[in-house]
Order: structure tokens, then sequence, then C-alpha cells
């Protein structure tokens, strides 16, 4: 079964994010980017099921800018068998990524695509689904367990709710959450292998995908700050506070 | 200008979060129907008559929908699709799952996690865990848009719209819903709770997690949430994991005990009216976001609030 993750280079999470001054986005110079946390939980997942024997080979995709070949690099140290870099600079949106990657799976004859939950740079939540809906697949998101049998999947996905099983017919699609699994570190020989593996590079018009943006972003500003607060000494003065605040209700 | 919402609903019950919804596909400024699918939903399609400001309900009964599953739900609303220029839906993990589906299976670019809308096709949004806002303009002819229900006041309850039932396209048969929890209906949800007492690593064990946290969250009438490390480390079940990438919350009162406050969970929170961070560790960065902090041992403090409040 071929396995396809999608990975993207994103600034690095422990990274606190400044709005530019000038209303036109993030400051992402001098920034440490890094992988997508959930697209690396996909991957390990991806590993996971080759090391059982039921993935037969995994393709690590980006769609970003030249320097997101250290991310895929990243991705083949991890334990991905191919890389593919679809050169693309500027904001590329979860429908243009999802067109993109489409065209890969059918090229490739795809059977799973695993994909993070989402971006932690845009928050929307989106390619992952809108993938599956393109290739007419089924679709877990938020996935926290995922069992594959024959060209069945199981997978428990975090809901609202509490805990949700699913079964999909493969292919399908599957994102990840947050504790699918740990994401392993790559040692360094493997990063010293990884230097040998076969890294594509393709150019959006090649796999005929339409990626001009459909949203037209504005301006990009400083959420509203929370003023200060006080520190109170003890239990009693924090009760009389509340009160006082009106936040305990009646 | 017409607009549809996807209603939100539980155990036979329609979600607080739908009203909240209502407001920002109010603000669209065009006529709004509300979409009630699942299984059997007449009695959820009486209810939802009575949400304010509507023009109809559209009832889609059919036992395909009873987990309101992707593949489905999307083929039903792209099915109706053709008589709107924008689709709402709560930003829920029901929404979240089916609208990029119904998105791109209209072609057209979804605008997530809605906090404020500008006009027709302009709206805010939070990235980047809420560090930034962007305001975004949508250039598609159709538009799809999920709501962070947190920020809109939930609209009145008192229309009287009617019901048309519609027909349910066939099920794309791509995957099923196995079995999904039944929530204890014992406390508040999350999203929609006056009052969230929320805990984190330091209680030290679901022990400890559940005799502290349960008896103030009980005596304040208060929904129960945790921090990612608490969920990890399996102090609290998941779905009552505030932040980034778990429950978005913004009630009248969040109470944060033993919560460090990484941006991601802060990212879940801050919204909220009130804030109180209880912690031993003075240099905590929850305490940047707290109006009223207290600084001390959570096995004592938390017990004498409980007593006290």
């Amino acid at each position: 079964m071929k396995v396809l993750v999608g990975v993207k280079r994103v600034i690095d999470a422990s990274f606190a994010v400044r709005v530019k001054p000038d209303g036109s986005g993030v400051e992402t110079d001098n920034v440490k980017m890094a992988m997508n946390p959930f697209d690396e939980i996909a991957l390990e997942e991806a590993i996971r099921l080759k090391e059982k024997g039921i993935a037969t080979e995994i393709l690590a995709v980006s769609i970003g800018p030249a320097k997101a070949e250290d991310t895929l690099r990243a991705a083949l140290a991890m334990g991905a068998d191919r890389a593919l870099l679809i050169e693309a600079d500027g904001r590329n949106e979860p429908l243009a990524v999802a067109k993109l990657l489409a065209a890969v799976a059918k090229a490739e004859g795809t059977q799973l695509a695993l994909l993070g939950k989402q971006a932690i740079d845009d928050d929307a939540n989106q390619t992952g689904q809108m993938l599956a809906a393109l290739l007419g697949w089924g679709q877990a998101t938020f996935a926290s367990k995922v069992e594959i049998t024959g060209t069945t999947a199981r997978v428990e996905r975090e809901v609202d709710s509490g805990l949700q099983v699913m079964e999909l017919k493969l292919p399908a699609v599957i994102t990840a959450d947050l504790r699918l699994n740990t994401p392993r570190f790559a040692a360094l020989p493997k990063i010293m292998a990884a230097r040998k593996k076969p890294m594509e590079r393709k150019s959006p018009a090649e796999l005929g995908g339409d990626i001009a943006p459909r949203l037209e972003v504005i301006t990009t500003g400083e959420p509203p700050k929370r003023k200060a607060g006080e520190m109170v000494g003890s239990v009693g003065a924090l009760v009389q506070k509340l009160k006082a605040a009106g936040a305990l209700g009646k | 200008m017409r607009t549809l919402l996807i209603a939100e609903h539980r155990g036979g019950k329609l979600d607080a979060v739908t009203a909240q919804a209502l407001t920002a596909a109010l603000a669209l400024g065009g006529e709004v129907d509300v979409l009630v699918a699942g299984a059997v939903v007449s009695g959820l399609a009486s209810a939802a008559t009575r949400l304010s400001g509507i023009a109809r309900v559209l009832a889609a009964d059919n036992l395909g929908l009873a987990h309101q599953a992707a593949a489905p739900l999307a083929a039903l609303i792209v099915s109706l699709a053709g008589d709107y220029d924008t689709i709402v839906a709560p930003a829920s993990s029901i929404g979240k799952d089916v609208m990029p589906r119904v998105a791109a299976l209209l072609d057209v670019m979804q605008i997530s996690d809605v906090i404020e809308v500008l006009g027709p096709d302009t709206f805010r949004r939070p990235i980047y865990a809420g560090n930034a806002i962007e305001t975004v303009r949508s250039r598609d002819g159709k538009k799809v848009v999920t709501v962070r229900t947190s920020a809109f006041a939930a609209a009145p309850m008192d229309g009287r719209a009617g019901v048309v039932n519609v027909a349910v396209p066939a099920d794309p048969r791509l995957g099923r819903v196995v079995s999904e929890t039944q929530k204890t209906a014992d406390r508040p949800d999350l999203g929609s709770a006056r009052v969230v007492v929320s805990g984190g690593r330091a209680l030290g064990s679901k022990a400890n997690f559940d005799a502290l946290l349960m008896p103030l969250a009980e005596k304040l009438g208060a929904a129960v949430g945790a921090s990612r490390a608490a969920v990890d480390a399996g102090y609290a079940a998941s779905e009552l994991q505030v932040g980034q990438t778990g429950r978005i919350v913004a009630p009248d009162l969040y109470i944060a005990i033993g919560i460090s406050g990484a941006i991601q969970h802060l990212a879940g929170m801050k919204g909220s009216k009130v804030i109180v961070a209880i912690n031993s560790d003075a240099s905590a960065p929850i305490f940047s976001v707290a109006d009223y902090g207290l600084i001390g041992d959570l096995f004592e403090i938390v017990p004498e609030l409980t007593k006290v409040i």
C-alpha cells in the first residue's frame, strides 16, 4: 500500500510569532522554521504502518518555497522513502494544496493519504477534508488511533462529544490529531542517509493545479490585549473580587 | 442574498452553538435558512423554528445522517447549495469535518473560524493560535464559512419559522460510524458553560484532578476543562482539552488551576470575560492573562475556595 504524507514548513511551535507593524503579515525573517507538528505525527503513523508491513512506500510531499526542502529532508530522515517538493512561493491556500496533492495521489496510485489535522500557521484545518472531497474518498479527521486491515481503516477520532470510531474503505484520507502517536527523533546516521534518498521537484503547472488564491488578506493585526490583572493574597480576597466583578452570577 | 446555516445538535437536542452561529449568519445581511440534518429530526426541526430572525427550517431526515458524518452530510449540503450565496456552520468537530469537504466540492476556499463578520465577503479570523488576526475578503462566488461561536452572542429563541422537508441524496458510502461515546449529561457542555474550571499537570494525578476540580465545578455549576498536558497525562478525557487544537471557550468566568499557560492553551481561553489563575509558580505565563492571580498550594487553595465560594 502506497502512502502519501503531506508536510508543511511552518514557524516553529515554540517560537513567539510577531505581527509586522505595517499589517502585511507576521515576521518571518530570522525565525526558526520546522515541520508542522501535526504533519510530523501523520508521518510517524505512516512509518509505523510501514514497520508493520502494511505500508510499502511513503512519499512525503511539501508545497512551499525552495526552503521546504529542509522539511522534506527531515521527513526522509524520519523514515519517508521519497520526497516531492512542489515549489510555490507565497501563501498557498488549503484548496490549492489539496488540488496539487490530489494530482499527486492520482499519479502515484496512493491508497492512503495521511495529513496533519491543521497547520499551526493558518490554523485552517481544511486540507485533508478537501483532498478527500476532490478524490471522492472517505475521510477520518482528528485521528487518535488508526488500524488498517486489508482494505479497511478503523479510525478512532477525537470529537467534541468524546471519541468516535469510524470504518473507512481505502483509499481514504486520515488527518492526525495530537494523541495519535509521539513522533520519533531522527538519529544522525539517518539524517546522513536521508541526503541520498530521492527528492523530486515539480512546479504546480506540471501538475495542472490552479493555485491562484481565492482569499485576499487585507490586513494582519495584533489580537486584543488583555490588560494586566492583579495578584490577590488569599482565597477570601479572591472571592470578594469575583463578587465585586459580578463574576459569580446571581 | 441568502445564507444556509447548518444546525448543530447532539443527543436529540439543538446545541447552543447554533444560536451563536446564527448571529454570525444574520450579520451577513441576507435571509437565513437553517438546515437540521440527522436521523429522526422532526423534534429538532421544530425546536429550530424558534431561532429568531430566520426564514425557514430545512429538515433532512435520514438514517445515514445519524452521526452527521462528513461524506453524506457534505453531499446533502452541496445538493442544497445552489440556492445560497453563503453556507455557515459552527467550527465544532462536525463543522470542521464537513465544511472543507463542501467547499472543495463547490470549488471555493473556506474561511475558517470567523470571529467577526465585516461584510458579506469580509471576515476577521485568528491565525497562529490567536497571536495574529487576519482580515480576509473572499473572491469566490459562494462562500463557505465556519464560525468560532464563542465570539458571538446567542440569537434569541423567540422566532416562529416554518419547516420544509428536503430530499436527502444517496449516501456515497465511503465509511460508517461504528461507535461514539455518549457524553454524560451531569456537567454543562464546555462550549456553552457560563463558568469553566480547568485543571493542568500540577494536579499530579487523575485522582487529584477529580477530587479537587469536581466539587468546585459542582458548586459553581461549571463545565470542567483541562490543559493538553493534563489530557496527555491521562488526568482528563480528550474532549475536555481547551486550546488551539481543542475546544475554544469564552465563559464569563474561567478558573485555571495548576495550568502554566502555554500559548496553545491561552489560544483556547483568553476570550473569557474574567480569568482566575491559581498556581504555585509565580512566573507561570497564565498570570499574564489573568484578571486575578493567586499563588500558592493548589491542594490547600482549591478546597478552601470550594468551601467559601
